[in-house]
């Protein structure tokens, strides 16, 4: 029993690390004065903390412009992804049709290619269709890789809701759609809410098809990538960069992830 | 207030047909049951008369109007559910207005309406409050009073009781009736409780398979039930069936079993004689006599187990093959295995057809 016990802990202990070691690493390194990351020996703790290396990356060229990039990327891709999988994930949760089975299957099967196999033929279609270097083209490409993720989360959500429910709304006088509008949708609010943030974060975080299909309007980790890669940008660069990346899904997870939990609890069922 | 009338209703899933080819007219304030086993399609009934669901064919008339082709809300009805469907994201008060604010109901008479509704449902002190936190016994009474304040012309409940504990089921069932009694709105409910059903409607249609066996007023459906359906379903426990000879002796209908003769009273008679005299015989558990002593119209039979179940006992006796249940009085007693016989009264005697189960007997 104990022995079990030490077993689950060491393996709480090594998962947790695995996950917050480089977070804490990376967040001491992006608040470090320049100096102090390239001394030898290196300190674990650094003992002074300054925002210069922050200011020092926010400052370097293109960096304000890729976040508006980003934000625009992400919030095109929360448009597109919810324009299709709401309907979708609706249609799943309320209504047997033919084809249904079909359907979540394509959801599935989105997942099966690799963004990798697909990327050069993608580059070469958007290139001809105009969308290469374009912030709607990152966006679709956003969209298509959340999409199942949403529709499974949406409809899981609608499936929570009873139908009967807008139904009694029906017999109370309202139609179809004021139903689904005052009954149903400020029910699923905070499900479809934790969806969006899923998708921003996805979409924030999402490096290789934006680094692929742009070239002058970078989104945030295409820049990044691009500085470190082809530049060599400096030390101090990276981790800051790498803090700002990682701000603001740290902050979001950290405030629906209760949410977050019971959402996937529904989910995996 | 609104008379409804169906006329040829029919609906089908797929190759499962929920609803044959039902016709039924339902008089201005009364309280209409419809009972019957789950899957005989009394809610898709109800559902179909709500406009819920769209039917293959029929027409459904409420009030003088063919509403068939009218959405939920433009009928006059209101529906009470079974999972009660009370508004989780809403206060109890928003939950009783809703379907006024949708009608566009002045504030001041919304007011009004909620209030008398709460009244008659004792629920006004829970007005602030959200569903979550409210016991299920309430929140019926929220789904109830939410119902009412529509003034529906037709009121329509589905199964409204069957998710409450038996104790508050058994005053909530009190407390319908009154409410019925206040309002007058001509309510279509539907159970698979016969008891709940013998107890609230003015009439009763009994379903089965998408059909109505019999409808009528619920000492008819008791006391002669249409066929054997009907007389199984009906009754704690059900009424008795048993196979019998039906022969005319002396010129009086007599049915013979086991040696027994019984007379039939010479009012009687039979509406379909079956050619080889092979008939179910039915009789309730409480028309039956337990003698120690044979007589000529009394059956013999060895009891089985005798069970207490308070105002009196459920005797358990087997005659031939068949097993059949006799209430007697609490002071009644007798041993496992004893012989006795039973004493039918002919006045309540049922008589079916051995094939067809249909009545026979005037």
């Amino acid at each position: 029993m104990t022995l079990r016990r030490l077993g689950i802990y060491s393996a709480v202990v090594v998962i947790s690390a695995w996950v917050a070691l480089p977070l804490v690493l990376i967040t001491l390194a992006a608040f470090s004065p320049r100096e102090i990351l390239y001394a030898w020996p290196r300190r674990i703790w650094p003992e002074r903390f300054t925002l210069d290396t922050m200011l020092f990356f926010v400052r370097s060229a293109g960096v304000l412009q890729s976040v508006v990039n980003s934000l625009i990327v992400a919030v095109l891709t929360i448009v597109l992804a919810f324009l299709i999988s709401a309907p979708t994930g609706y249609a799943l949760a309320r209504y047997r049709f033919r084809g249904r089975d079909a359907v979540q299957l394509a959801i599935l099967a989105t997942k099966m290619f690799p963004a990798t196999v697909l990327s050069i033929p993608l580059a070469v279609a958007f290139i001809r269709w105009g969308l290469y270097d374009r912030l709607i083209g990152v966006a679709i490409v956003h969209a298509t890789l959340s999409i199942p993720f949403v529709t499974v989360i949406v409809s899981s959500v609608f499936v929570g809701i009873s139908y009967e429910l807008e139904e009694a709304a029906m017999t109370l006088g309202s139609s179809r759609l004021q139903a689904f509008l005052r009954v149903t949708i400020p029910m699923a609010l905070p499900g479809l809410a934790a969806a969006a943030i899923f998708t921003f974060v996805l979409s924030w975080n999402e490096v290789f098809a934006a680094t692929i299909l742009t070239l002058n309007n970078r989104t945030l980790p295409a820049l990044i990538i691009n500085s470190v890669v082809a530049a060599g940008a400096p030390l101090h660069y990276r981790f800051a960069g790498g803090f700002f990346m990682v701000l603001p899904a740290l902050i979001i997870i950290l405030l629906i992830r209760r949410y977050l939990l019971t959402l996937w609890g529904v989910t995996v069922r | 207030m609104a008379e409804i009338t169906l006329q040829h209703l029919r609906k089908t899933y797929g190759k499962v047909v929920a609803i044959k080819d039902l016709s039924l007219d339902i008089k201005d304030g009364e309280f209409l049951v419809l009972l019957g086993p789950s899957g005989c399609g009394k809610t898709t009934t109800l559902r179909a008369l709500a406009g819920l669901e769209m039917l293959d064919r029929g027409r459904v008339i409420i009030g003088g109007h063919d509403v068939t082709a009218l959405p939920p809300g433009k009928r006059g009805i209101a529906m009470v559910f079974q999972s009660y469907a009370v508004f989780p994201h809403m206060r109890v008060y928003d939950n009783i207005v809703f379907g006024l604010r949708m009608r566009g109901v002045s504030p001041g008479e919304q007011r009004k309406r909620a209030e008398e509704g709460a009244e008659l449902l004792q629920i006004a002190s829970l007005f602030d409050r959200y569903p979550a936190q409210l016991s299920g016994g309430q929140r019926q009474r929220v789904a109830v009073a939410r119902a009412i304040v529509m003034q529906p012309d037709v009121l329509l409940m589905d199964e409204p009781l069957s998710n409450l504990d038996a104790l508050l089921r058994l005053h909530m069932r009190a407390e319908l009736k009154r409410i019925h009694r206040e309002v007058r709105s001509t309510t279509v409910y539907v159970t698979h409780d016969q008891v709940e059903a013998l107890s609230l409607g003015d009439r009763i249609a009994v379903m089965l398979e998408g059909e109505i066996v019999q409808c009528d007023t619920p000492a008819r459906i008791y006391n002669a039930p249409a066929n054997r359906f009907v007389g199984s379903f009906i009754g704690s426990p059900p009424m008795n069936f048993l196979s019998g000879t039906l022969r005319t002796v002396d010129g009086r209908l007599t049915i013979e079993r086991d040696g027994a003769r019984i007379p039939l009273p010479p009012a009687r008679k039979v509406t379909a004689a079956p050619a080889d005299g092979t008939v179910l015989v039915g009789i309730r558990p409480e028309h039956i006599e337990v003698t120690a002593a044979p007589a000529p119209e009394a059956l013999p039979g060895r009891v089985v187990v005798l069970e207490p179940i308070g105002a009196q006992q459920l005797l358990t006796v087997r005659v031939g093959d068949d097993i059949v249940k006799v209430s007697t009085p609490p002071e009644f007693q007798a041993d496992a295995g004893q012989q006795i016989w039973l004493r039918f009264n002919p006045d309540r005697i049922r008589l079916m057809d051995a094939q067809t189960g249909a009545a026979i007997l005037s």
